[in-house]
């Protein structure tokens, strides 16, 4: 019986595949030096996000290329996507909203500038906030996001600014594909169009990738997966960058929804279902590390992955507030304190998880039995905590003979709460989408539902189950699928295979 | 000799850092060319830098009125 049987999302030192889709697991593939650098990032750690929290300022607002899955209007509050936010923010009211944020929550241990438009098409912006936050705030991991077409001019100075970070969004490598996935950039005074306009993105892309890497910055690329479009090449576009030392590559789907008015939702493009999503995720893993739990942040996110409480932090609030030295220090050391504290706690459930693997590994008859797929409602901390109503969002999970492994986070379908703005459409079939984006699980584990939901999820061959309120994920996650294999459950066929047939 | 910003103009920023005459203000429902300051780039530039750079088509205009980015031309060229 092999180690992996609790390879679990949480388990730092348990599945060692390159196939595991858990981020810690991911990162034991990689050297120790590295580990160390983002074990506190929320969007690099599977087990991080659960514990830390980040911000996004939203001081770049301008941006130098045109992907045809933006649209720049970039004002609704009710949609939650990149390339959004709600105000757009002077450098000083971004570094003063940073650190009122961080003394509020002294979990923050990252700031990002992501947008609204390109962190480098805003330089004097994106670096007076790096420069002045590495002053006041410096154990907080400063990271921006690009879509690379100006990082080999800015290099160095992301270098000086203390950035450790860097994501490009680098959505292939050919530029016939980037031709129908970007229409124009600006470069050089003047606007390219078509080919050349791609040849030139995806040049500067590799170059700035191959830049920071020398200097020994790391590098996420995020990459958007468009079906018909760049789906395939995606796994091209894996190989390559993992090879010039991308630590990370994070595949999301196309986000397209014909009201969000971009060219890619206007003209039908559909994004990928689940299951495209999640094979193609598998198969660049052979490749490469991959990132599982990415939210597709606003660019002016504020609070815990799949939280956003920048409603809180509001221009009027940030700027009324009054913060001195003092308030700054006592920030700095509350911060340190929690920082700690969330070590020493993930330290004892480490230990705690290798204490437990042996009375697993005791149980035996587990060569047989299907995979289940199976979506859990948690607010955090790696604990089944939350109302199947509450979830914005729900994290989904295999469980197999091999161990449970976690393979991504769907969205909740959620009430618009902007009809004036938004039309009378949708409001009675929240729970009609909901069950739709869990067609492919059997179990939802939360810690309580209403009636009305059990109901309608047992009729669509989706189980509710709240006997694990306020257990772990991953060994509730377990233990369910060993109900199901020893009551003879996993010899029949999912339901939604039963109904296909 | 100026360049106009007219209705259904985003506020989507890219034009303000890059004009070289700083002709263009923040100002709302859309942002607005100061006319005694905007030169046209001539000189400055082969083509007017905001326009250039502009996403929304129709919504930059010389003084006759006539768009810089008129209707279809930042569409993809390809399917």
């Amino acid at each position: 019986m092999s180690a992996s049987i609790l390879g679990s999302p949480l388990s730092a030192g348990g599945c060692s595949s390159a196939r595991c889709g858990a981020a810690t697991s991911q990162t034991d593939q990689l050297p120790a030096s590295l580990q160390q650098r983002f074990q506190d990032h929320p969007c690099y750690s599977e087990e991080a996000h659960q514990y830390f929290a980040r911000i996004h300022v939203a001081v770049a607002p301008a941006c130098n290329i045109q992907c045809n899955y933006c649209n720049r209007k970039y004002d609704c509050s009710n949609e939650s996507r990149p390339g959004v936010v709600s105000e757009v923010l002077t450098p000083e009211q971004a570094v003063k909203k940073t650190l009122i944020v961080a003394a509020e929550i002294p979990q923050m241990s990252v700031l990002g500038i992501a947008g609204p438009g390109d962190a480098l098409a805003n330089p004097g912006r994106t670096f007076e906030v790096f420069r002045e936050l590495s002053r006041r705030a410096p154990d907080i991991k400063l990271c921006l996001s690009t879509n690379g077409l100006m990082l080999p001019q800015y290099v160095d100075e992301i270098a000086a600014a203390n950035i450790d970070h860097v994501t490009i969004t680098i959505n292939c490598l050919d530029p016939e594909i980037g031709a129908r996935i970007y229409p124009w950039i600006f470069w050089n005074h003047r606007r390219v169009q078509g080919r050349e306009a791609a040849e030139i993105l995806i040049a500067q892309q590799q170059k700035g990738l191959e830049m920071l890497v020398a200097r020994g910055i790391l590098v996420k690329v995020n990459s958007v997966m468009i079906p018909g479009i760049n789906d395939e090449h995606l796994k091209e576009v894996s190989r390559v960058v993992r090879a010039k030392g991308a630590f990370l590559h994070n595949v999301m789907p196309l986000i397209s929804e014909a009201e969000h008015g971009t060219h890619f939702g206007l003209t039908g493009q559909r994004g990928p279902t689940p299951e495209e999503l999640k094979n193609l995720q598998d198969a660049c893993a052979g490749e490469m590390s991959m990132m599982r739990h990415c939210r597709q942040c606003r660019a002016d996110a504020v609070g815990m992955l799949g939280e956003d409480r920048g409603s809180e932090f509001s221009l009027a609030r940030i700027d009324a507030l009054q913060i001195d030295e003092a308030f700054e220090q006592a920030a700095r050391q509350r911060r340190a304190e929690v920082r700690e504290a969330i070590h020493a706690e993930l330290e004892a459930k480490r230990a705690t998880r290798h204490g437990g693997k042996a009375e697993v590994l005791s149980f035996t008859p587990l060569a047989r039995g299907r995979p289940v797929q199976m979506a859990v409602a948690s607010s955090g901390s790696g604990v089944i905590n939350q109302h199947f109503g509450h979830a914005r969002e729900f994290l989904i999970y295999e469980a197999s003979s091999k161990g449970v492994r976690f393979l991504g986070t769907r969205r909740a379908a959620q009430y618009c709460g902007g009809e004036v703005e938004c039309g009378e459409h949708e409001a009675d079939n929240t729970l009609a989408r909901t069950i739709a984006i869990l067609a492919d699980c059997e179990v939802i584990l939360c810690s309580r539902i209403g009636i009305e939901p059990w109901r309608k999820l047992e009729e669509a061959g989706i189980r509710p189950d709240t006997e694990h309120a306020m257990e772990s994920i991953e060994g509730s996650v377990f233990a369910v699928w060993r109900q199901m294999l020893e009551s003879g459950r996993l010899d029949v066929a999912p339901f939604a295979d039963q109904m296909r047939a | 000799m100026s360049l106009e910003i007219i209705e259904g103009c985003v506020n989507c920023w890219a034009c303000l850092p890059l004009c070289p005459n700083e002709a263009i203000i923040e100002a709302r429902p859309h942002f607005l060319i100061e006319p005694e300051a905007c030169t046209e780039c001539v000189e400055a530039y082969a083509t007017p830098q905001c326009a250039a750079i502009c996403p929304v088509e129709g919504v930059i205009v010389d003084s006759l009125g006539v768009a810089l980015n008129p209707p279809g031309s930042l569409q993809p060229q390809v399917a």
